[in-house]
């Protein structure tokens, strides 16, 4: 399977390792991530924020460069998925919008491109089953809380593809690769996303809940399909015990790492080093 | 019409509403065939402890009605029982009911209940709501009319090993009867009335509620069995995990009603009330409990129903919380509930032992094979369609086929009853017609 494939800004930068680690497991599952020859920023979180057209330009664009691939395109930063995915959604459903957005970027988009989040293609077309059937190294004993972003369960009847109240395909996959999803109740609960900017100790209180919650649950890891949530999670325990007495770190990973590590692949270049929290000791612990 | 038309009913569903229109039908002295898919009748109201808002004993008050209909000479009973097919027009049906196989002779049997005392196979009660159990032969409840075992096929031992026949062994008369199949069952009659009711809305389709996978998170049905003095626990108020009564008990209504973006749309309508009376009945027999109520609005409309919930609220200091619940889960042998109370904008965290939900209100599995087979119309949730909705809501667009109870939208026992007897006075009026133009003719 060859799907045309948008990682995102985040996915360049930051979250480089997320890429990485998704492209080689794609691969070794024999799916192809083709990334778009020519793609722009999908718009980040303005197009939906107010009903101005010219926000929607350039998610449009974006689909467009994935209509010359194919009508499938897969988005692995959550954020750039909900994003064009509803751009996507009111161009199939306001010919008016859709008429205006052609001819701003004199070009025709015409609706048929299917966006899809990187975990659904990897359930519902690679199929957990083949995935557990290819895992090399199972992550047998590892303890891990699925943490859901809310991007790709918000608003249910435009993104969701799990139970946005109780999502479970992260748990799934991570069953799947051997691992034991532990039960918690703060898996799809707020990180504070973008508050990080306006108000840091809001922020701070709202990882700490969740990374305890995890803890308590019996957690050795947080993982998650989200760089935002990752960064909020994973940057926020720098000072944590200072605000919380005897707090102790716990990784927060991406699926795709964990992916490509129980698949047996090189992880040479899945971005350890960018960690704030070091996840190479619990990763050595698994042997 | 060549013939004469057939002045005799069928009523699919012997709930209160296929009950009650069956008896006004009868005691008109006219035949009915009533017909129910549960080895006895009843319906959801035989499940129930009390009823709103006068708090009497709903087994009291449906245990006559039932051996009414159980011993009148114009009602034919056909319980555990499907009606099949249907042909024919007003006034000329031709029905086909299977009859399912009970394995046990109902004319020999004569209800004394060793069979049940002797089969070794416990299984889970449907009836009990999941929280209690009942044996592999069984009949719904000690009140059953007809007060007749049958064999569960599927958990009955003989029939998965090829031994045991403990109950045939004991049976005292010889009705056990292992060799027993299904039965078809011809009836004629000039007129149908469709009374399948309701089923509750899935808890496994809940996801922020624990997809039912709680225990101490039961729906609204299973907490009328703990109630009951005739449920699993004989009345008392015991949580299901480990059997402890609970001190801290949370109600949450439309759980899944009133939900347009998720689950459904509109109100189920009985649920303010009837969790009003259920925290009332708790706090009745466990004085030092604590209930709490989440709800988005209360509707109260009906005679004497918002003088029973300030009682709730006001005499037996029920605590009301406008907002919705998030989030159910486990933690330390609790059930953790956060929810939100709207009015003080204060989000709330309660320890609870049991959470009671009130689920939204669903037509009955399998309504829509019965909507098929009379070809009547169901609107997007499959609730049926009345020919009008303000003038002819008992009526439908067929001819001859009339709707009663909760299979046409959420309905309280009341109204249930006042329609049952709508459906019925219909079906005279048909009769009352054809018998005029007879005698003129």
């Amino acid at each position: 399977m060859r799907i045309a494939y948008f990682p995102g800004c985040t996915l360049n930068t930051t979250a480089k390792g997320f890429d990485n680690a998704l492209r080689a497991s794609f691969a070794a599952l024999g799916a192809e991530l083709v990334e778009l020859p020519e793609w722009n920023c999908c718009g980040a979180t303005f197009p939906l924020l107010v009903d101005n057209m010219l926000d929607l330009v350039a998610p449009t664009r974006v689909l467009l460069a994935a209509q010359r691939q194919g009508d499938r395109l897969a988005v692995a930063c959550t954020m750039c998925y909900n994003v064009i995915r509803r751009t996507n959604n009111r161009l199939r459903s306001d010919a008016d919008a859709l008429e205006k957005l052609n001819y701003f970027i004199e070009a025709e988009y015409r609706g048929g491109v299917e966006v899809l989040d990187v975990l659904q293609i990897l359930r519902d077309d690679v199929g957990f089953e083949a995935v557990q059937a290819a895992v090399k190294k199972p992550l047998t004993g590892l303890k891990v809380a699925a943490y859901y972003g809310c991007m790709v369960l918000r608003p249910p009847t435009e993104v969701a593809y799990d139970d946005p109240e109780n999502p479970h395909a992260l748990d799934d996959l991570l069953r799947a690769l051997g691992a034991e999803p532990v039960e918690w109740p703060h898996k799809a609960e707020c990180c504070g996303a973008y508050l990080a900017v306006k108000s840091k100790e809001a922020t701070a209180e709202m990882s700490y809940r969740i990374l305890s919650s995890a803890q308590r649950a019996g957690a050795q890891a947080v993982v998650t399909n989200c760089p935002l949530c990752q960064f909020n999670l994973d940057k926020q325990q720098l000072d944590m015990g200072r605000r919380h007495g005897g707090y102790q770190p716990v990784p927060v990973l991406y699926f795709s790492q964990l992916l490509g590590v129980a698949l047996g692949l090189d992880t040479a270049d899945f971005g350890w080093e960018r960690h704030y929290v070091d996840v190479r000791p619990l990763l050595e612990s698994l042997g | 019409m060549a013939i004469a038309p057939i002045q005799r009913v069928l009523i699919i569903g012997a709930g209160i509403a296929g009950m009650q229109a069956a008896l006004d039908i009868a005691n008109a002295g006219y035949e009915v065939v009533l017909v129910e898919r549960e080895p006895s009748i009843g319906g959801r109201m035989a499940q129930l402890s009390e009823t709103f808002p006068t708090l009497d004993c709903a087994q009291c008050i449906l245990t006559p009605r039932t051996v009414e209909v159980g011993h009148h000479e114009h009602i034919r009973l056909r319980t555990y029982s499907e009606v099949e097919a249907v042909e024919g027009q007003l006034g000329d049906f031709r029905v086909r009911i299977r009859r399912r196989a009970a394995y046990v002779n109902w004319e020999v049997c004569t209800g004394c209940g060793l069979c049940q005392e002797k089969c070794p196979k416990k299984v889970i009660s449907d009836f009990e709501r999941g929280i209690g159990p009942r044996k592999a032969i069984y009949t719904l409840s000690p009140q059953a009319v007809p007060n007749k075992p049958v064999i569960d096929r599927q958990s009955c031992i003989y029939f998965e090993r090829g031994k045991c026949r403990a109950c045939e062994k004991f049976c005292p008369t010889g009705a056990i009867d292992f060799e027993q199949e299904d039965a078809i069952i011809e009836e004629r009659v000039g007129a149908i009335i469709v009374a399948t009711g309701y089923d509750l809305y899935p808890l496994s389709l809940l996801g922020e509620y624990g997809y039912g996978e709680v225990p101490d998170v039961i729906d609204s049905l299973a907490f009328e069995r703990l109630l009951s003095a005739s449920g699993p626990t004989a009345g008392q108020v015991r949580r299901p995990s480990d059997g402890a009564e609970p001190k801290e008990v949370v109600f949450i209504q439309c759980a899944g009603s009133r939900d347009p973006e998720l689950h459904k749309p509109y109100c189920s309508k009985i649920c303010c009330m009837y969790t009003a009376k259920h925290a009332m009945l708790y706090k009745h027999k466990v004085h030092d409990g604590q209930a709490y109520v989440f709800y988005i609005d209360i509707r109260s409309a009906g005679k004497r129903y918002e003088e029973f919930v300030q009682r709730a609220m006001e005499e037996e200091r029920v605590l009301y919380v406008r907002g919705k619940v998030s989030r159910v889960f486990r933690e330390n042998g609790k059930v953790m509930v956060w929810g939100t109370d709207t009015l003080s904008g204060q989000n709330v965290e309660v320890a609870a032992d049991l959470v009671v939900l009130a689920p939204a209100m669903v037509p009955k599995a399998g309504s829509d094979v019965v909507a098929e087979l009379l070809d009547l119309a169901t609107d997007e949730h499959g609730w049926f369609t009345a020919a009008e909705a303000n003038l002819q809501p008992v009526e439908t667009k067929r001819a001859g086929v009339f709707l009663a109870g909760a299979a046409v939208g959420p309905m309280d026992i009341p109204e249930t009853v006042a329609q049952a007897s709508g459906a019925a006075a219909q079906v005279l009026s048909l009769f009352a017609q054809w018998a005029e133009r007879n005698g003129n003719a």
